[in-house]
């Protein structure tokens, strides 16, 4: 799978995405409407064009967005009415809104690495599992510990107990692959 | 970190550095994992929709066969064919079935290393079978057939509902659906003890189908039967069904691990798998069976029913014919009689309707069927009046008898529909969330029933709750209809190695059921969830790719649709649409897009030609055969494989050169295709390499796999990754 690495090398739009690539033209509004609406169908199981507020994340995540969780809260606040679901009706435009703004544009590759380089503070190239599981569970937007744990399932060289941050940016921008 | 205070603005600078790089990768890492989730998600929807579509196909082409059956003169060829798959019983007396299955001359060989039978079975033997099965060997026909007719022996005495309890604290145990995987059910005996007369069990449906391991399975569950017979219960499912054995995988795995007696094995089962109970009730207040309920089942019918005279619930039932010496229980009709006589009531069932053309007739699911047989029962009374002279030519029994036989027959022709949708429903139903109760027109035949159906269901016959299978799920189980159904499946990696878990559940006297989720394969533990999340959705893409192949002629003609000028673009919008009108699966096309159309995007364009160029097939020796005959081949190869199996009726894997080109000429007919007699003839050339006048099944399928470059270097990663029995995993066929 190695479509992601054919387009730019730093921003990976996520499957579905509305093709935003710098020199063509921008997404149009009625391609932006499929889109979101394809999205939204995934998750409508009933077929009412409605979805449990508790898959909106994955929703707007799949749609190549990158919220904050703060961000992902402000959104639902708008759109959600009290029933504990979200209608395609308030969602559409809010989200159109969101795609067409770039609201929540993606994290250049090379921003993440810095990232990892200030957690690594010695520069050793890795993190220990408890550094990283230290600042994701105790800082910022914190993960559960069920994150957590997944996380490091999915990230950490077992052999040696360290997170190779570095390889990870590789898998992290193409498929989950081994 | 965090919430220390510190005076040095170094420090302060550090931390919200450090507090934005945490932010950062938990957002990345989010996205990330809400990407895995939405493809986990289409996968599945791939894999069940195809499996469905499957399950559909093989009910139009069960109805096309049928059809042909009632409209055809009896001399015609393709008639004959295919006529024995509809003799379900051809011999008459069980004393000469006796005969037909005896296996005293059978005899075993000194080499023979595996287990050895003698009856009545003992514990120590079924779990020394147990233990013989995990070492890979093979039962010897022998004793496969007498344990198989011990087992007929037992289950002949058994009611069409059991009923069974929890008094002296015993837990049971109730598994769903295995489809042929032994691993599961060794997992399963593993942490939760093999059956005994503490641990009783009941096993809700589908043993056999698509896994490698049916007949041990089948031979398992029967010892367990044999050996604790008020402690291990066994449903029926819409599997254990000879009709759905020929596509899914079941008749081709016993006529190749017996060779020799395969078919009276196959025979065998026919009668066993009738005979096996449809449901279970427990403590008079859980019901379990296999597919579901609809707004019309009735247990007191089910639990009058004769459930032996459905040999397939495909098939509407036989009529039971008033022989001069009364009627026996398990009375088998002589054939020409029977044959001609249902012809001749099939064929006025379907006189008096509507005409049929053939396409609309195979857009029939089994419930149109059963209605239709409904209208014309009554009909049947009038008309069996009026025809009576031309029977009487043909058949000759006594005139006073044919009359009253064809009224009460008639009469009870109404009852008999009734009992046969009550049964399909039985088998076929899948619960819906919406209220109300529809036909299942994606599987073909049984419901889809709403909340309110089971609320009414349940209050009617004073139950509380419904275990059912039938249906994959991820997690291995999942609750419905207010956690009054409960839907359980155990077969563990049934699409791929991966793609979900298996479950049991455990009922105490509180009737609570408690849930154990497993998952068989050591490959698995190595992998993590996302990890063999992406292999799976690799394969189905495989499997999506594949179907997709299977339509590129259709496909261009929707693509150009679109694409008026001529320009050999179309954008992403229209793609979808196009696709989605020939594919019919109700896919999110758009989020599969970059997995199926590998080329680069031109602002939002596709190119669809290049798309179409990805996509070549390559066969043995296919160069000179044409290509839109090789994609018809393609797409309908399962229902080819199935046909095939049918015509091939001593069940040897070979057919004569004749009866292929028959073969090609009902298959024109079926897909209404022009497949000229040249053609058939260029297709035996390359096939018919021996020259020896017949044509090997597997050959012939083998010759048209898929092999575009795109599943080749997928087929060679995974191939990096797997263990030996995880390869043949990755190479098969769902469908298969």
């Amino acid at each position: 799978m190695m479509k992601n690495k054919q387009r730019s090398g730093r921003l990976v739009p996520a499957p579905g995405c509305p093709s935003v690539h710098p020199v063509s033209s921008e997404p149009v509004v009625p391609d932006v409407h499929k889109t979101i609406k394809a999205a939204f169908e995934a998750f409508d199981y009933e077929s009412n064009n409605r979805v449990d507020v508790r898959e909106i994340g994955t929703i707007i995540y799949s749609l190549g967005c990158f919220p904050t969780q703060a961000d992902l809260h402000d959104l639902i606040a708008e759109v959600e009415d009290q029933t504990g679901y979200i209608n395609l009706e308030k969602f559409l435009p809010a989200m159109t809104k969101v795609l067409m703004e770039h609201k929540f544009p993606s994290v250049p590759e090379d921003l993440l690495l810095q990232a990892f380089e200030v957690l690594d503070k010695e520069n050793k190239g890795y993190l220990e599992p408890e550094q990283l599981a230290k600042y994701m569970t105790q800082e910022g937007e914190l993960f559960t510990q069920e994150e957590m744990d997944e996380m490091l399932t999915a990230l950490a060289d077992h052999e040696n107990n360290r997170v190779y941050y570095k390889d990870l940016l590789n898998q992290w921008t193409i498929d989950p692959d081994m | 970190m965090g919430c220390g205070v510190s005076k040095s603005d170094q420090f302060h600078k550090g931390s919200r550095k450090a507090i934005r790089s945490a932010v950062l990768i938990q957002r990345w890492y989010r996205q990330y994992i809400a990407r895995t989730e939405m493809k986990r998600r289409y996968t599945w929807h791939i894999f069940q929709s195809i499996e469905y579509s499957g399950e559909q196909a093989q009910i139009k082409l069960y109805n096309f066969l049928g059809y042909l059956m009632d409209n055809f003169t009896p001399a015609s060829n393709e008639r004959n064919l295919i006529s024995h798959i509809f003799r379900e019983n051809e011999v008459c007396r069980d004393a000469e079935w006796e005969r037909y299955f005896c296996y005293k001359n059978i005899e075993v060989p000194e080499i023979y290393s595996g287990p050895h039978l003698t009856f009545p079975l003992t514990v120590e033997q079924a779990v020394g079978l147990v233990e013989a099965f995990r070492n890979k060997k093979q039962l010897h026909s022998r004793y496969v057939l007498q344990l198989l007719l011990e087992t007929w022996r037992q289950l002949r005495m058994l009611p069409n509902i059991n009923r069974i309890s929890t008094c002296q604290s015993k837990e049971i145990t109730i598994c769903g659906d295995l489809h042929g995987q032994l691993d599961d059910l060794l997992l399963i005996f593993y942490k939760n003890d093999m059956p005994s007369l503490e641990n009783p069990y009941v096993f809700n449906g589908d043993f056999v189908d698509r896994g490698k391991d049916s007949i041990e399975i089948l031979l398992i569950l029967f010892s367990f039967l044999l050996v604790y017979p008020s402690e291990v219960h066994l449903n029926r499912g819409n599997h254990e069904d000879h009709i759905i054995n020929l596509r899914y995988g079941f008749t081709k795995e016993v006529l190749t691990k017996y060779k020799l007696h395969g078919k009276r094995i196959l025979k065998l089962l026919q009668k066993i798998f009738s005979w096996l109970p449809l449901a279970t009730v427990i403590d008079q207040k859980v019901l379990v069976l296999h597919g579901g309920i609809s707004d019309t089942t009735d247990l007191a019918i089910l639990a009058r029913v004769d459930r032996h005279n459905y040999v397939s619930a495909l098939r509407p039932p036989k009529k039971r014919h008033q022989s001069s010496a009364g009627m026996s229980i398990d009375s088998d009709m002589d054939l020409d009689t029977s044959c001609r006589h249902k012809s001749f009531l099939r064929q006025n069932s379907l006189a008096f309707l509507k005409p049929i053309n053939r396409e609309s007739f195979q857009n029939r699911s089994l419930q149109d069927f059963s209605d239709r047989l409904k209208v014309s029962a009554v009909e049947e009374v009038e008309i069996s009046g009026r025809r009576r002279s031309i029977l009487d030519k043909d058949i000759n029994p006594p005139e006073n008898e044919r009359t009253a036989a064809a009224s009460s027959e008639s009469l009870n022709s109404l009852t008999v529909v009734d009992e046969w949708k009550q049964i399909l429903d039985l088998l076929w139903s899948d619960p819906m969330t919406q209220d109300g109760c529809v036909p299942n027109e994606v599987r073909g035949g049984g419901c889809y029933w709403g909340p309110d159906v089971t609320e009414d269901f349940l209050n009617r016959h004073n139950l509380q709750l419904i275990i059912r299978s039938h249906e994959c799920k991820q997690e291995g189980y999942e609750f419905c209809h207010n956690r009054k159904v409960l839907t359980l499946f155990s077969a563990s990696n049934y699409y791929d190695v991966g793609s979900n878990r298996g479950a049991y559940v455990k009922l105490g006297p509180d009737l609570v059921p408690y849930l154990i989720q497993y998952q068989a394969s050591s490959m698995i533990r190595e992998l993590t969830v996302r990890q063999s999340a992406g292999r799976t959705e690799r394969s189905a893409l495989k499997v999506l790719r594949e179907q997709v192949f299977a339509h590129k002629s259709d496909l261009l003609c929707a693509i150009k649709r679109f694409d008026r000028n001529n320009t050999g673009l179309v954008c992403v919008s229209d793609w979808a649409s196009a696709v989605e009108s020939v594919m019919h699966l109700g896919l999110p096309w758009r989020m599969l897009r970059s997995q199926l159309v590998p080329g680069k995007i031109h602002g939002g364009m596709i190119d669809y030609h290049e798309w179409f160029n990805e996509l070549a097939i390559k066969g043995v020796n296919a160069d000179h055969i044409d290509q839109s005959l090789l994609e018809t081949l393609y797409r309908h190869r399962s229902t080819l494989e199935t046909i095939f199996r049918i015509v091939d009726y001593d069940n040897s894997g070979f057919i004569s050169i004749e009866d292929f080109q028959q073969t090609w000429k009902l298959l024109s007919v079926y897909l209404k295709m022009e497949i000229t007699d040249d053609t058939i003839a260029d297709l035996i050339v390359t096939i018919d390499r021996n020259q020896d006048g017949s044509i090997d099944i597997e050959e012939f399928m083998e010759a048209f796999r898929l092999t575009d470059k795109k599943s080749r270097l997928e087929r060679g990663r995974s191939m990096f990754m797997g263990t030996a029995t995880d390869l043949t995993k990755l190479d098969g066929d769902p469908n298969i």
